[in-house]
């Protein structure tokens, strides 16, 4: 059974994942079991930037303004009505509403794609500026504080109708990779279906799909809200993980991050952006609590070597050097078959 | 000959950029199950006139009509939503993906899934694509890509196919191939070819339109219009 690039390898990689949630207590500290909330947020982002860049080839620059946008309407919502299940669901539609209102213009103003680029990231950089102006108890959502540069608190997860009832950081972990794992397969569904094929080719040849009588402008909106929803629930994740959310999460930074992490990851894949965020995070915040090498120079060292010898990156490399291994071993048993009938012959 | 119904007209189609009138008030009609091949020397307009067709262009006046709705400036999709399968000139694939995703795609525009699953295996028998039906398409020869975008055209079955320079590039086996494809194609749907190759012309055509300057010369059937000395002159240019 051929399981890369299939909706079986999905599920395999999905089953993978739960035996990773349930042994993970028993092997990691308690430390790194909070830390990684945080990370299963941000490797949700880089999820969202495969979805969209990888298979619809929208090169979406921003990717952390959806992000952003879900960690403070998760962290605004939860204060206001004092649950976390609404509040998770308010940060999706906030942040898949606010990219089907700025993809409109987008799509339909037949945007180029370098220009798309542009425009996301500057969205970022706008939300990141506006944000950080409002300190001041003036600036607050109902009864939420957005405290400029400090940010805002935002509340812990809790069970489904009893926001007095939280779940202990143990908990989170499993909730946050339960969320991980569901997103993680709906995605995979998702580029099964008509609709994500239907984008791959558009990633493929826009104008060849256009003129095969499918509207590419209303797929990429819809994909584009798609993944900027998933990137809002990873942006929910990572604040209850950090218990805040500061304007950091809308800065050049974080922008650039997620696209490394894809690079590196392998683009045309969803597993591995998730996979490069895990081990790039725990690199460079291994590397941060050490004084002889800079965290962000060994971070554009390693973006810089991936783009130039691995530019498909990491999952996608590997596979396909399995893949020729097997199909040269086949060749090579065909080969030892037609000698041996060969010398059958002769002999 | 009984009167068909006209399911494509332009009405003084004119397309200019800047002070060039690379179509210049075309009325044209084709008329159901109809095959028309379109042919010119360079620069006369029939690749233009045909980007006008398919709404890649937006012409500068005049109207596009396809079966009584005016689509004169509409997107590309919207004129392939109306069921007209469009095969652009170079070949204009998705180069990343095999085959049969490529005719998938262009089936499944217009029938559920099981019936879109079924015309590609029909298509890939039909043209025998069945070795390269895995194969990535954008390593595959010219030849062979421009079979996979026929490919593309024949398994969404539409009722009217608009193909531009269809035999491009195609060796003489090839050639000969597609043109009893576009024959067998022009049993169910209308045509409208451009192309270069008069032997392919000569070969599957009924009326041929010629243009010359951005507006239709003649129109008539291919001996008429290969006999014709003015014809004649405007394809092999001037004598000197």
């Amino acid at each position: 059974m051929r399981l890369y690039g299939t909706f079986n390898g999905t599920l395999v990689i999905a089953g993978l994942a739960i035996v990773f949630t349930l042994i993970a207590p028993s092997i990691f500290q308690f430390f790194t079991i909070i830390t990684l909330t945080q990370v299963i947020g941000l490797s949700i982002l880089a999820l969202s930037l495969a979805l969209v860049w990888g298979f619809g080839g929208i090169l979406c620059f921003g990717q952390s303004a959806f992000f952003g946008i879900g960690a403070y309407a998760y962290s605004v919502a939860a204060v206001n009505i004092g649950g976390s299940t609404g509040s998770i669901l308010i940060a999706i539609l906030a942040a898949a509403v606010f990219a089907a209102i700025l993809g409109y213009f987008v799509f339909y103003g037949k945007v180029s794609d370098v220009y798309l680029a542009v425009i996301t990231l500057t969205v970022s950089l706008i939300l990141y500026s506006l944000m950080r102006r409002t300190s001041g108890p003036e600036y607050k959502i109902g009864n939420a504080l957005l405290g400029g540069f400090n940010g805002t608190g935002s509340a812990p997860l809790n069970m489904p109708g009893d926001g007095s009832a939280m779940l202990f950081p143990m908990q989170t972990f499993y909730v946050s990779m339960a969320i991980l794992v569901i997103a993680y397969v709906f995605t995979g569904w998702l580029v099964t279906t008509k609709f994500g094929r239907v984008c791959v080719s558009i990633r493929e040849n826009e104008v060849r799909t256009e003129l095969l009588g499918y509207d590419t402008r209303l797929y990429k909106l819809c994909l584009f809200s798609i993944s900027a929803g998933i990137a809002g629930l990873g942006g929910v994740l990572f604040c209850v993980g950090v218990t805040r959310v500061t304007p950091d999460v809308f800065s050049l930074g974080q922008s650039a991050l997620a696209i490394i992490w894809v690079i590196v990851g392998g683009r045309m894949t969803l597993i591995g952006p998730i996979l490069a965020t895990f081990v790039l995070y725990f690199l460079t915040s291994s590397l941060g609590s050490q004084q002889i090498l800079n965290a962000n120079l060994v971070l554009g060292i390693i973006l810089v070597v991936f783009v130039l010898l691995v530019p498909n990156g990491v999952v996608p490399t590997i596979m396909n050097w399995f893949e020729r291994r097997r199909t040269k071993r086949y060749e090579r048993q065909k080969e030892r078959r037609m000698k041996l009938r060969k010398h059958r012959a002769i002999g | 000959m009984a009167r068909r119904e006209v399911v494509v007209e332009t009405r003084n189609l004119s397309m200019h950029f800047g002070g060039v009138r690379a179509v210049d008030n075309v009325d044209f009609e084709l008329r159901e199950k109809e095959l028309r091949c379109l042919i010119g020397p360079n620069g006369a307009g029939k690749s233009t006139f045909f980007k006008c067709l398919t709404g890649q262009l937006r012409p500068t006046s005049g109207d596009v009509v396809i079966r009584d709705i005016i689509m004169t400036g509409r997107e590309s999709h919207e004129i392939a939503s109306l069921g007209v399968g469009i095969k652009t000139q170079v070949p204009n694939l998705f180069d990343g993906l095999t085959a049969v995703e490529n005719l998938w795609l262009s089936s499944r525009r217009w029938h559920g899934d099981r019936r879109a699953n079924t015309l590609v295996k029909e298509t890939i028998d039909r043209l025998e694509l069945g070795e390269i039906r895995s194969s990535i398409v954008g390593s595959l020869a010219h030849g062979q890509r421009q079979m996979v975008e026929l490919g593309m055209v024949v398994a969404a079955e539409p009722w009217l196919v608009l193909l531009d320079e269809p035999a491009a590039g195609m060796t003489e086996e090839e050639t000969f191939k597609t043109a009893e494809l576009v024959r067998e194609i022009n049993k169910t749907s209308a045509l409208i070819v451009v192309e270069h190759d008069m032997n392919f012309i000569r070969a599957i055509s009924d009326i041929v339109t010629l243009f010359h300057q951005g507006s239709i010369f003649m129109e008539d059937k291919m001996d008429v219009i290969s006999a014709d000395p003015n014809a004649r002159e405007i394809y092999l240019g001037h004598k000197t």
